[in-house]
């Protein structure tokens, strides 16, 4: 098994880590670092291409490379974006929970 | 390199506008944040006058060549470079794009003005540059010619999307927004997965180029299905609309308007570019019929909660999950095994996209002109408000004929060519469920016309009195899903303008 694949299968793994993540658990903050991890992954699997599609004395296709800086961008901002929401919702609500009724104040996250 | 040959690796004559369509709303933007303050009316309106030249021009282009538009960015031929392409639904797309903008600017021209009092305040100063950012989003997805821009084109329309939902502030709306981002993130995550395993078997992103190369081999579903999952949760297609009613009935109207109306077919017309485009080796009548499967779903599903609903916006936007099933059934009933039955169906799934696209906001701004005027939108409580505001609630009727389908509207031609494409095909069960569709949707816009001209109650007491201008631009956009009835009853030439043959849509 050569590096690459390690890598690849480490992208896999994360990937899958973030999908789960962010299906099962019901606190907003846990599904945004899900949604991070699951970003992560998708952004390696870009530098496994990259790698493996190497050429002309090159250590790597630039084209996924310039394509991933892009994408670690976004996600960037729409990670600010999210906590920015969560701030607000917390600051108007004294919870951070995506439940329409505050049955148990005891159990929120407190943000 | 191998970018010699095809037609669509070179600019065309008037390329240029397709860069404009991007650039005119982006400036709109920075202008908006660097002049702000009290000139931010007369800006907003001055680039959307802009803005509006460029999208007839690039449509009046198309109509009279009756070719592809394209433009290659700095001179670099994919697949190095990035191309713009605009074919017939690109242009039909901005076009409807750029009157349903111009029209939610008007209706929201008094409630998001500059304070006379105050240098600047946080509403107009917040909706503007979103509406504008909505607006290049949307452009950059409709003449974006590679699977990567159209990723960024994705997230630059969530972004300005997602906080106009909030722009009230408060728990719920915010709770909404979030739940609409949480979706709208998971797409887009799931649509750049697919799109890195597209670059890492054929090296390029360029639809034009991909097309030519892509095989049903099992990497190509496997990126082809995650894409299209994602993509499905930014539409809200059933069973991932759990986002939408919360959220675009907290929306103040004017955002609702463009949510509903726009934002959600952006993705949409993402899906058909992939699956008719990029990728239409691996058109499959299986998968089609899962997607207009789930579409159906969303038909009754949606209609029939949309009948359960007490409060009025939230029933507009209920029906939204339902007509946004409908779109789905272009892609059982357009193949190439279809001719000439699958020309019918494409021109209609694209007319329930465009009246859709002008009955759902006509029909939100009614619905907030009906909150606003009454203080309230519970369905219940509307006995006889049809005396005190007769103007929106016909508005309401004419969109209302649009979703049902009954002529003359948009949604009826649409409706009726989907309908005969079904049929014709031997593919009778869209057409049960379209039916179906069409009398439960009569079912929930009579309920609330006929509590609002209901007899023997008197006109109820308004809280504040409407502008009669915010109601002629929501009666004027119903009135053009009214027009969309005229259409000839028969494939629309211009929506096929640039089609590649594989999309079995006769010429």
């Amino acid at each position: 098994m050569n590096v690459i694949t390690v890598y690849g299968v480490c992208a896999t793994a994360l990937v899958g880590l973030g999908l789960y993540g962010l299906i099962v658990n019901p606190q907003p903050l846990r599904k945004i670092l899900s949604l991070n991890l699951l970003g992560t992954g998708v952004f390696l699997l870009f530098g496994v291409i990259a790698r493996r599609g190497a050429a002309a004395g090159l250590g790597g296709d630039p084209v996924p490379q310039a394509m991933v800086i892009t994408a670690i961008v976004v996600a960037f901002s729409a990670t600010a974006l999210a906590v920015a929401l969560l701030l607000r919702l917390f600051e108007e609500s004294g919870s951070a929970t995506l439940d329409a009724v505050d049955a148990d104040p005891a159990g929120s996250e407190g943000g | 390199m191998g970018s010699s040959a095809a037609m669509s690796d070179t600019a065309t004559a008037g390329g240029l506008l397709l860069v404009m369509a991007l650039i005119v709303p982006a400036s709109g933007i920075l202008l908006q944040l660097m002049l702000g303050g009290p000139f931010i009316n007369r800006v907003a309106f001055g680039v959307l006058a802009g803005g509006l030249a460029v999208t007839v021009a690039t449509f009046a282009v198309i109509w009279q060549s009756g070719q592809l538009l394209a433009y290659v960015v700095g001179g670099w031929p994919p697949p190095l470079g990035i191309a713009l392409r605009a074919d017939g639904i690109s242009a039909a797309m901005m076009l409807t794009t750029a009157i349903v903008i111009c029209a939610t600017a008007l209706f929201a021209r008094k409630d998001f003005a500059p304070p006379r009092d105050a240098p600047e305040a946080r509403g107009p100063f917040v909706f503007w540059p979103l509406l504008f950012g909505v607006w290049c989003g949307l452009n950059a997805v409709f003449v974006s010619g590679d699977l990567f821009t159209l990723y960024v084109a994705l997230e630059l329309l969530t972004f300005a999307a997602v906080p106009l939902v909030c722009l009230k502030g408060g728990k719920a709306t915010l709770q909404a927004a979030l739940r609409y981002l949480m979706f709208a993130l998971l797409g887009s995550m799931l649509y750049l997965l697919g799109t890195a395993m597209l670059y890492g078997t054929y090296g390029t992103l360029d639809i034009a180029l991909l097309s030519k190369q892509a095989r049903p081999v099992p990497v190509a579903w496997i990126a082809a299905a995650l894409m299209t999952v994602g993509l499905l949760a930014k539409t809200a297609l059933f069973p991932l609309h759990l986002w939408l009613p919360p959220a675009h009935a907290g929306a103040p109207p004017a955002g609702s308007a463009v949510l509903s109306a726009l934002v959600v077919k952006g993705s949409f017309f993402l899906i058909v570019r992939l699956w008719f485009d990029a990728l239409p080796a691996l058109r499959d009548p299986a998968a089609a019929q899962l997607l207009a499967g789930l579409g159906s779903a969303a038909i009754l599903f949606g209609s029939v909660l949309a009948l359960r609903q007490q409060r009025l916006k939230l029933l507009v936007a209920y029906s939204t999950v339902a007509q946004i099933g409908y779109l789905f059934f272009l892609f059982p009933l357009v193949t190439v095994a279809a001719e000439p039955w699958s020309g019918f169906a494409w021109t209609g799934g694209w007319l329930q996209l465009f009246s859709h696209a002008f009955a759902k906001a006509a029909m939100f701004m009614a619905a907030g002109l009906i909150a606003e005027a009454l203080g309230h939108d519970r369905i219940a409580d509307l006995k006889g408000a049809g005396r005190a505001l007769p103007l929106t609630f016909v508005t309401f009727g004419l969109a209302g004929l649009s979703l049902m389908g009954i002529p003359p509207s948009g949604g009826f031609t649409a409706k009726w060519l989907l309908l005969l494409a079904s049929v014709m095909e031997g593919q009778w069960w869209w057409a049960v469920v379209m039916l179906v569709g069409g009398l439960l949707a009569g079912g929930y816009v009579f309920m609330v016309l006929g509590k609002a001209f209901s007899v023997g109650y008197g006109a109820p007491k308004l809280v504040t009195t409407v502008a009669r201008s915010r109601e002629m631009v929501a009666l004027a956009l119903a009135l053009c899903a009214v027009f969309l009835g005229f259409v000839p009853l028969q494939p629309a030439e211009f929506l096929q303008v640039g089609r590649p043959d594989v999309a079995g849509v006769a010429r």
